[in-house]
């Protein structure tokens, strides 16, 4: 944890003179009883109209002086807060960027998106708040407790308890009030859970007659909801009623005590005023660290969260070695005795690995779910290290690139088809910066994508939604494609991106990436047979091993697990056809 | 902090009234038992004050007298602290009642809205009306009423006592207390526009943010790191900048009011000072009054405050009230009949549908199909096969013509009974969270566990289904994690297969299912289509040979239709579409 308070560096001046000036408001807003006191003890009991008007006039002093140490304390800590907050932001987003594929697939984007954004806004909060008003109220109740005992130590001891009771009180409404409360959490998770359901479901509900069902459960849920927050509600109704009760308990002790002190001349009638007032300063305060605890105790889980991704290591730093040349008459991509094992999980995901696919052939990757043909040209781009064996690219290991060069080399189509937001143009020049239109526009014509960006109006100047919504799957599968082609990669890898096609666009992809790409390498793993059968060979996956690495025909001979694949998809005669 | 753009709507006020009046009695006692918090407590400071009148100095303290106060003061803050704390408890209780029933009211609504509003709104939207606006609505509305009623009630009490004191310095008080709420004011208008930057620009951020770090895996692929960071960098820096003044500067409120109220104590410190010596004022009541200028202002900064917190619940309850006023799907025909489970037939005579009125789709569409028999629906994405499962299921209404099932036009019978004839199986397989056993009970919820095995059986499924951990009892998880994409596929089937339906509906995975489990769908579709009349939207062409008819789709027309080799031999798109796939490169 001390190390997010690391993040105030450059702003440590801001950070001690908030709390600084805080103190120093409230020293001035303690004074304002005293001076009261003195208005009825002396100046009132003397009839001295000069000293009212004195002492008035210290009133007003007061009140301008604390105005003015309260706004230079909020401006320093709002200053020191949003720095923080702007530099642990900037610094998380940096880290991030360096976590390899194990780090990410490990804690997942969604939950680092929260803990950029909200997380982050909570700490930045909670920063603020304890600048400016975690110390002050401790500060207040410390404060008045000496102002009363510097008027009267006898009763000072009644301060001390009546502190010490409303905390307690408050303390323990908040300890039982939190496990109900997380209750209550979980219930209305429900209803989010119910409600969502409902919506996305409608269809099946509907078809199966289901509404009354649905809703009475919907009912049962809230209703359970309901009594929760009812009895949470209870308890916490309690906090006021007995604070305020404990308070004026004390008052009244303090007027009957004080009023035999007030006798025998050992206390004044302005001072019990003062006393009275700094009980209900004390009250307040600690009714208002109350609330302040419960928001600094969120931006604590907040900051832990955040520090849990700063303190994830990557295992894959950058090589940052320089451009390495291909090793003459070396294969594009070599694998080597590969096995793979994801961080965490019992069985590997790929086991003895081996295939040599030599520039300009395109290879074929077919296989089930979760038989690693995802896992398999993972590695190819060094997403991940293979846990034994090795990857080499024209010669070298993956290990040996820097991160920079290796990307240049391989372009990689995923399977999801993502856009971002902006033009056509830019998404064409996410992994080229300083690509020309031509360039762009021939990707564009082997991706099949040339036509329909044609014909939007802006052409690649068309503007793309988020997550390019606006787009149909089979054309945000074609971008990406061409996306991938427009920095003319050595090594192509389609994992699965031609499943929206239909088969005569997937069939013109196919044919443009064999006669427009001379050179390149083209892995494409599909789950459709028709997709691969025409590689130079195919690679054929089954629970983690390789059991074929052969043209189609001769797989369909002797491969029985590719055989099986294309027989679930085709007729007899049509995969007779096929030879 | 979004200033609320709707005004104090009166109808939606009504509406809001509407919704408490079953809880009346409970409103009526919590007034009453707020008149008597506030009243206790106003009455605690005279009583205390008039005790400081009794010790005048040594030997000057009317002990007697004292022990009097005492007792008052002491019964009167207990009365407060009962009241009060009564008055929480029955607040809380009306508040969160009347969540509930407007929530249930919601997702009444929720049962009836035509799917067209829900396919054209995200789910999230409905869900934020449900859960969070609701939950927004009752904080503010009603806590942010009795606390307006409180105020309301503190000030005119503390006005009524200062007045019956010294109505000279009750004026005073009353002249200056304003100030406070103009400053209040004036502060929250000029930080209004700062706080639209600074959540413009934190939005802006959000979705930076959400499209570069949740998709972090690209952004590393593509080696795109260096520009992401000097992008994110630049929207980092705004929003220090503005994030810097609008926390400033609506952060003055606080001590702009404080250093008000510090002015108003120190007049009435004068005032009352030299009404003391000139007799007309006791000490006691001095300090009664310090004290109530103290707690003057507060409810007035409190009722600023709720102002806003209403207008934003307001705000809030229309959101809700849009919900549920969202015109629901028209009703079963009062005189509609129950369609009895038939042989499945169905006819499309003359249909005319279209999804936005002006963008013609299918115009007049004719299709016969006999009980029995197997259509195949082919085509590229997008051609409107899903709108035939909208259209048969009467998810949608057609816009002309007649579709009939087993001889009945299908709008004069019961929705209900309609869906009971037809059996649906989609590609957004969509599964409840509860047991295995209750989804595939789902259609038939008083099934015996010996019916869901035998279906599970016939639909492939009790094998897989016997190797997770609970057996039929496993609990299918949110996200559907524990179970594949085919799996759940293979549920969908066994829930259809339990109803038995003479129609059905399949939709035929493209991807993504395991090859071995795609073999498993493949029989359990064979055996659901025993005798059945069924639509197929098919991808594979095995399937599309076996089917009775095909009917070839392009943008929301049947463009051909006929046998696999009736297709081939007119050599049109479909044609086109098979050879593709064996064209050689």
């Amino acid at each position: 944890m001390h190390k997010l308070l690391l993040y105030i560096k450059g702003y440590e001046k801001q950070a001690l003179l908030a709390p600084l000036f805080k103190m120093l408001e409230a020293c001035f807003e303690l004074f304002v009883p005293l001076v009261v006191a003195s208005i009825i003890d002396t100046g009132i009991k003397n009839a001295d109209a000069v000293f009212i008007w004195q002492r008035c006039g210290l009133l007003v002093l007061l009140a301008v002086i604390g105005l003015t140490c309260s706004l230079t304390a909020q401006y320093f800590s709002a200053k020191a807060a949003l720095g923080f907050g702007t530099a642990l932001r900037k610094d998380l987003f940096r880290h991030i960027d360096t976590l390899s594929y194990s780090e990410l697939d490990g804690i997942g984007t969604p939950t680092l998106v929260t803990r950029m954004t909200s997380d982050i806004n909570q700490v930045q909060n909670g920063v603020n708040l304890t600048l400016r008003l975690l110390l002050r109220s401790p500060f207040i109740v410390i404060g008045a407790l000496i102002m009363a005992f510097s008027i009267s130590p006898h009763l000072t001891l009644l301060f001390v308890a009546a502190t010490v009771i409303i905390s307690l009180i408050i303390w323990l409404i908040m300890r039982s009030t939190v496990p109900i409360y997380h209750q209550a959490q979980n219930g209305l998770d429900r209803v989010t859970l119910l409600t969502r359901e409902n919506y996305v479901g409608a269809r099946v509900v509907r078809a199966f007659a289901r509404q009354a069902d649905e809703l009475a459960n919907f009912v049962e849920t809230n209703d359970h909801l309901k009594s929760i927050q009812i009895k949470a509600g209870r308890i916490s109704a309690m906090m006021n009623p007995l604070t305020y009760l404990v308070v004026n308990l004390t008052v009244i002790a303090l007027l009957i005590l004080g009023g035999r002190e007030v006798d025998t001349g050992n206390l004044t009638q302005g001072e019990i005023i003062a006393l009275i007032n700094y009980m209900s300063q004390i009250l307040l305060s600690l009714l208002r660290l109350a609330d302040l605890v419960i928001s600094v105790t969120r931006a604590l889980a907040s900051g832990m969260r955040v520090n849990e991704i700063l303190n994830t290591r990557t295992s894959m730093p950058d090589p940052q070695a320089p451009t390495l040349a291909p090793v003459a008459g070396s294969p594009a991509v070599a694998f080597d005795h590969v096995s793979f094992t994801y961080r965490g999980a019992g069985a590997p995901s790929l086991t003895d690995v081996s295939f040599i696919a030599q520039s300009g052939q395109t290879i074929g990757v077919i296989g089930g779910t979760g038989s690693g043909k995802t896992t398999l040209i993972d590695l190819v781009a060094r997403f991940y290290d293979a846990t034994e064996g090795s990857v080499r690219l024209f010669g070298h290991n993956v290990k040996e690139y820097s991160f920079a060069q290796l990307r240049q080399l391989i372009g990689v189509v995923p399977q999801q088809a993502m856009l971002f937001t902006g033009t056509i143009r830019d998404n064409m020049r996410w992994a080229a910066p300083h690509a020309t239109d031509e360039e762009i526009w021939a990707a564009l014509e082997i991706a099949q994508a040339a036509d329909f960006v044609r014909s939007k109006p802006g052409m690649l100047d068309e503007p793309v939604e988020t997550a390019g919504r606006n787009f149909s799957g089979g054309q945000r599968q074609r971008l990406t494609i061409a996306r991938a082609l427009v920095p003319q990669p050595k090594v192509l890898i389609l994992d699965d991106s031609a499943s929206a096609l239909d088969f005569a666009t997937d069939a013109a992809l196919r044919k443009a990436l064999k006669e427009k790409t001379q050179g390149m390498t083209v892995f494409i793993v599909s789950q459709r047979a028709a997709s691969v059968q025409r590689g130079d060979h195919i690679l054929v996956m089954d629970d983690g091993n390789l059991v074929g690495d052969a043209p189609h025909a001769e797989l369909l001979k002797a491969c029985p697990v590719y055989k099986e694949i294309c027989l679930s998809q085709l007729s007899k005669e049509e995969v007779e056809k096929t030879l | 902090m979004s200033k609320p753009h709707t005004k104090l709507n009166r109808s939606t006020i009504q509406r809001v009234l509407a919704l408490i009046r079953p809880y009346a009695g409970s409103v009526a006692l919590t007034l009453t038992l707020a008149v008597i918090t506030v009243f206790t407590t106003l009455l605690a400071p005279v009583i205390s004050g008039k005790a400081v009148d009794l010790i005048l100095g040594p030997g000057q303290v009317d002990f007697a007298g004292l022990g009097k106060l005492a007792l008052a003061m002491g019964v009167t803050i207990f009365c407060t602290a009962v009241a009060q704390w009564l008055m929480n408890v029955v607040n809380n209780r009306i508040t969160f009642q009347v969540v509930r029933d407007i929530r249930v009211k919601a997702f009444e609504q929720l049962e009836i809205l035509p799917l067209k509003y829900m396919d054209a709104h995200r789910p999230g939207d409905a869900i934020s009306r449900i859960t969070t606006d609701v939950e927004q609505f009752s904080d503010g509305l009603l806590m942010g009423f009795t606390q307006l009623f409180t105020g309301v009630l503190t000030i005119l009490g503390t006005l009524g006592v200062m007045i019956s004191i010294d109505w000279r310095i009750a004026l005073v008080v009353v002249a200056l207390t304003p100030l406070s709420i103009f400053v209040a004011r004036f502060i929250a208008t000029h930080t209004y526009s700062m706080f639209k930057v600074q959540s413009e620009t934190r939005a802006e951020m959000t979705s930076l943010v959400e499209e570069l770090v949740g998709n972090e895996h690209l952004v590393r692929a593509f080696g795109y790191e260096s520009r992401a960071e000097a992008r994110f960098d630049r929207i980092n820096l705004d929003l220090q900048k503005c994030g810097v003044r609008a926390v400033f500067f609506s952060s003055l409120t606080n001590p702009c009011t404080r250093f008000v109220n510090a002015l108003v104590y120190a007049a009435v410190g004068v005032l009352g000072a030299f009404a003391a010596i000139a007799g007309s004022l006791t000490v006691g009541e001095l300090s009664v009054f310090l004290n109530y200028a103290n707690q003057y202002t507060k409810p007035f900064n409190d009722i600023s405050d709720v102002m806003t917190e209403l207008q934003n619940a307001l705000a809030c309850a229309q959101r809700v009230f849009d919900l549920i006023d969202e015109t629901p799907i028209v009703p079963d025909a009062p005189d509609a009949a129950v369609l009895p489970m038939g042989a499945g037939s169905v006819a499309f005579e003359h249909v005319k549908f279209r999804y936005v009125p002006d963008v013609p789709l299918i115009e007049d569409m004719n299709l016969r199909v006999w009980p029995g028999q197997r259509i195949a629906l082919v085509g590229p994405t997008g051609c409107g096969k899903t709108t035939l499962v909208n259209l048969l299921m009467r998810f949608y209404e057609i816009n002309g013509g007649c579709l009939k099932v087993d001889g009945r036009s299908i709008d004069t019978v019961t929705r209900d009974s309609l869906r009971a004839n037809l059996g649906m199986v989609l590609q957004e397989t969509w599964l409840k969270s509860g047991t295995i056993a209750e989804n595939i009970a789902y259609g038939k919820p008083d099934a015996t566990r010996e019916e869901i095995i035998d279906a599970a059986k016939r639909a492939r499924a009790h094998s897989f289904i016997c190797r997770l951990p609970n057996g039929y009892d496993t609990v299918v998880a949110e996200d559907g994690g524990n179970i594949s994409q085919g799996q759940r596929q293979l549920l969908c089937i066994a829930r259809v297969m339990l109803r038995r339906p003479p129609i059905l509906i399949l939709d035929e995975a493209t991807s993504s299912i395991d090859t071995r489990t795609e073999v498993l769908v493949q029989d359990a579709f064979e055996e659901l289509m025993k005798g059945r009349t069924s639509f197929i939207v098919a991808h594979r062409l095995s399937t599309i040979k076996n089917a009775n008819q095909i009917l070839v789709m392009k943008a929301g027309n049947i463009i051909e239709r006929g046998t696999h080799d009736e297709l081939l031999a007119k050599g049109g798109f479909y044609a086109q579409l098979y050879e593709s796939q064996f064209a050689k490169a």
